[in-house]
């Protein structure tokens, strides 16, 4: 555990130095190196995430091998340490290959939401005025509903299908985070500093790039990582609805749902999709707690 | 402040040392207060209105007033942080804004700004070497050059470039980090700086310290300062000159010793009178002003200091009284009473 702890500090901090000329970055690595619970998170994801991208190398089989024969197997059954579904599939195979699923959906529509939110954000909070009020009045009637119900309805009408549910998931995405990076953004503006900026003769690309940006992106990426987690539930959750993939395919939700009527018959094995989903969106969650605190300069001066 | 020896040496000087370095005529700048249904304009803050001033090389002119009179407004319009509705800077001969003129970016270089926020006016994301390396990096300056020269005005402020260069401004007191304000606002070698109550949020020790700081600076760089503050103390103690603002309004102006000692306007005097002294012998005895002052949103009609006035009479709600000399030429009132004027100097004096 000792040596692994380093080498993620080491990783953390070769992160830290790859980004030029910014000593703030470097210290917030070297924050994150000092924080056990952050390691800990960060190695666990690593690890879900290690998993996924090579299921075909750590798993037994195939995901959609199965014997009827076989079906709902205990962990521990011999061949399927992790016991099967109601199909006979091994289930620790359905899970690794599930990961990539799940993860992306947890990936995907939070970065295309941050690139499409974090930009109407920065406009509507640098320019103010007119340009605001239109873009802030649109991301209003998006607020109007509910996410689940938001994404439910655009995957409704979308028709389901990974790539719908992400496109789905990417627009429900986009109304918060314009609103924190708008929130972030005008109060930054206000400060004096960017005045400063703007008296020693900064055109206002140079304001946004050296002064806003910088500022705005830390508060900003903290809760985009928050919102991986609660992507990944949603997308699950989709899948459970029957909106998201489609059952033959391996996802965690669609998993659960299958897997939702063996409760009574073998609890622990209809469990493990659910426990993996809770477990990777509490880690992202970790994860930004860790990354909020070690971004925060007021707390650790 | 001592003055320095008027910027004669400056191969940036223009018109000598008689020309002002800065000019201001009819400096105007009115607010719209919007609300109601559809954002409609509801009424209209006068925060600067005809405000004409000029500022001489090398001296140090302060302004004073209650807080909302204009002060900030004024000192940002300069800037031209915000643009003004009406009126013309000429800075050193130059008009700002005409073909032939300063341009903005021009004025900007001569002319900076130190703000009273040392927190808010110094990014949490960069070092103190780099904030102050910034303005020159803009300006073309390679950055190690820029580093060295926020170095050696570290040095010159009183701050180990050793020890402080690399800081980031959480790391530093009230009294460092306006330190860095001050350096920030010189790394562009500018002719005038306008100081914006920069030393109003300081405890008083660090406050004589910083005041001293700046007078060196004046002397060494030959600089103009305008020192906006709201402790008439210490703009008696610094200033050459004095403005004082009402409202949006310029009511009196003149040298430090005319302003102090024999201030025509009744709002001066009612200014001076509430300046809290140390010597019991003169203590303060009676209520100076009362009430707060109107609202800059439509002000009173002519003289808007009438309606807070004991000399008011019925010329003062019809027109807004000029700024006037009085015996001396270089002390401007505008008071419609001269027995008020007069009342005011003798009860002063």
């Amino acid at each position: 555990m000792a040596d692994t702890a380093i080498s993620s500090a080491a990783i953390l901090a070769a992160l830290a130095t790859a980004r030029p000329a910014s000593g703030y970055w470097r210290n917030v690595g070297k924050r994150l190196a000092r924080d056990p619970v952050t390691i800990a998170v960060s190695l666990v994801l690593l690890g879900i995430i290690f998993i996924a991208v090579f299921a075909p190398l750590v798993s037994t089989g195939h995901p959609y091998d199965g014997s009827v024969l076989h079906r709902l197997a205990p962990i521990g059954a011999p061949g399927h340490w992790l016991g099967t579904d109601e199909g006979g599939r091994d289930l620790w195979t359905r899970l690794c290959y599930g990961g990539r699923l799940s993860l992306l959906a947890g990936i995907i529509p939070v970065s295309a939401a941050l690139c499409v939110g974090g930009g109407l954000g920065l406009l509507a909070g640098y320019i103010g005025g007119a340009v605001n009020t239109v873009i802030m009045r649109v991301m209003d009637v998006f607020y109007a509903f509910p996410s689940v119900l938001l994404a439910i309805a655009i995957c409704g009408v979308l028709g389901n299908g990974f790539g719908n549910a992400v496109l789905a998931l990417s627009i429900v995405f986009v109304p918060p985070l314009t609103r924190i990076t708008e929130t972030v953004t005008a109060q930054t503006r206000r400060l004096d500093f960017v005045e400063a900026a703007r008296a020693s003769g900064s055109t206002a690309f140079q304001v946004m790039r050296h002064h806003v940006l910088a500022n705005v992106l830390g508060p900003v990426l903290v809760y985009a990582t928050s919102l991986i987690s609660l992507s990944i539930i949603l997308s699950a959750g989709l899948s459970f609805l029957g909106l998201g993939v489609t059952p033959p395919q391996p996802e965690w939700g669609v998993m659960l749902n299958a897997l939702r009527s063996a409760i009574y018959v073998q609890p622990y094995v209809a469990a493990l999709p659910g426990l993996m989903i809770f477990a990777t969106s509490m880690c992202f969650n970790l994860m930004s707690d860790g990354l909020r605190s070690a971004m925060d300069v007021k707390l650790n001066a | 402040m001592i003055s320095a020896p008027t910027a004669m040496l400056d191969p940036r000087d223009r018109g000598g040392p008689a020309q002002p370095l800065l000019t201001v005529e009819g400096l105007r700048k009115h607010f719209p207060v919007r609300g109601g249904f559809l954002n409609r304009r509801i009424g209209t803050v006068h925060a600067v209105d005809d405000v004409s001033f000029a500022v001489r090389k090398g001296e140090t002119l302060g302004i004073v007033g209650e807080s909302g009179c204009g002060k900030s407004t004024t000192a940002r319009l300069l800037m031209r942080l915000i643009e003004p509705d009406a009126g013309e800077i000429i800075f050193d001969g130059d008009p700002l804004g005409v073909q032939s003129g300063i341009s903005v970016n021009e004025m900007r270089r001569q002319m900076q700004l130190v703000f009273q926020d040392s927190y808010s006016s110094l990014n949490p994301r960069m070092t103190i070497a780099e904030t102050i390396a910034y303005a020159p990096r803009i300006h073309g300056m390679k950055r190690p050059a820029a580093i060295e020269r926020a170095e050696a005005l570290l040095a010159q402020s009183g701050l180990d470039p050793a020890r402080f260069a690399r800081r980031y401004p959480h790391e530093l007191s009230g009294g460092q980090r306006q330190r860095v304000n001050i350096a920030r606002a010189l790394a562009l070698n500018p002719r005038l700086v306008i100081l914006d109550e920069a030393v109003s949020a300081l405890d008083k020790s660090i406050e004589a310290q910083m005041l001293n700081l700046l007078a060196e600076f004046q002397r060494h760089f030959s600089l103009t300062y305008i020192f906006i503050s709201h402790d008439l103390n210490v703009v008696e103690y610094v200033s050459d000159r004095i403005l004082v603002m009402y409202l949006g309004h310029v009511v009196e102006t003149g040298p430090v010793a005319a302003i102090y000692e024999t201030p025509r306007h009744p709002y001066t005097r009612a200014l001076l009178a509430s300046k809290p002294t140390l010597d019991p012998d003169r203590r303060t005895t009676e209520p100076p002003l009362v009430g707060d002052p109107p609202s800059p949103i439509d002000p009173p009609s002519g003289c808007r200091f009438r309606t807070r006035c004991a000399f008011a009479q019925a010329i003062c709600a019809e027109m807004a009284p000029p700024l006037l000399t009085c015996d001396d030429p270089e002390h401007l009132v505008a008071c419609h009473i001269p027995e008020a004027q007069a009342a005011v100097a003798a009860a002063h004096a």
